[in-house]
């Protein structure tokens, strides 16, 4: 029988990232759930988590600077 | 005739040429260039550059064309990793403080910085943009930024990041852990700082 126990709002918002990243272990994802499922706060920090998680996958690629560019292509052009 | 990056699959690695690798860093080099920016404050274009020599040596190695924009980016982490090695042989560990207590989502909550939004959260992302985000990545110490930057915005495995920093699983996982927190922490100070909080919006 797993142990589920209760934990406190600090360790569930400690583990959220971790959660969502499926790296902790399924009783800890456990424990994770039911303070989620009591615990309106948490709740809160876990939608911010899933937001600021987008905003960083959706950030990754800039604009490149017409002048770097040019200097790069040249660069293996010259390979 | 030139191969389309599309075509190149159908190519063999020994037939891979010169204007193959060109056609590769046309379609990768915004990306590899802004990993670069989010790595160094200074000599982005450097690090790319000696990335790529790199990479058009190793050319031949390269197994999957699919793969080829993961591939380029380890290369360009694998050249920073070395360049931090030269410039320091000791990992800067310097002291962060207590986050344990912070939680930007509260923060947020407390202070309440955009008093007639029903979307607080998302509203406070959304006054960052790209160089804002650079700013306060750029502000963590290499050895948060590098893991949270490869995990979070460019999406490499947790067990990738640990084979590639050439750290333990677990001191990787307690970085990012750590990255996080202080991340969320030095958000909400600079966008005090640079009145993102005050601006029209």
């Amino acid at each position: 029988m797993t142990d589920t126990k209760a934990i406190p709002c600090s360790e569930a918002v400690r583990q959220l990232w971790d959660y969502l990243d499926h790296a902790i272990s399924p009783e800890d994802q456990e424990k994770v759930e039911k303070h989620l499922s009591f615990c309106r706060r948490c709740c809160g920090e876990l939608e911010f988590a899933k937001e600021m998680r987008a905003f960083l996958a959706t950030s990754s690629a800039e604009e490149i600077p017409p002048h770097v560019r040019e200097r790069l292509e040249r660069f293996v052009e010259g390979l | 005739m030139r191969r389309s990056v599309t075509d190149m699959s159908e190519v063999g690695i020994r037939d891979r040429t010169k204007e193959d690798f060109q056609e590769l860093v046309l379609v990768e080099l915004p990306a590899l260039y802004s990993l670069a920016r989010r790595l160094v404050r200074d000599g982005a274009e450097d690090l790319v550059q000696e990335a790529l020599l790199q990479a058009f040596r190793a050319f031949s190695t390269l197994k999957e064309e699919a793969a080829a924009g993961r591939w380029l980016k380890t290369i360009l982490v694998n050249v920073f990793r070395d360049q931090l090695r030269k410039r320091s042989r000791t990992v800067d560990e310097r002291p962060i403080g207590d986050l344990s207590d912070f939680s930007l989502y509260r923060t947020l909550v407390d202070e309440d910085p955009f008093p007639y939004s029903d979307t607080l959260h998302a509203d406070f992302l959304q006054v960052f943009d790209s160089e804002d985000l650079r700013e306060v990545l750029i502000r963590l110490p290499d050895i948060y930024r590098i893991p949270l930057v490869l995990r979070y915005i460019d999406g490499f495995a947790t067990k990738e990041i640990a084979r590639l920093m050439e750290a333990p699983l677990g001191t990787t996982l307690a970085r990012l852990h750590r990255g996080r927190r202080l991340f969320e922490r030095e958000m909400w100070a600079y966008a005090q700082e640079a009145g993102l909080l005050t601006k029209e919006r």
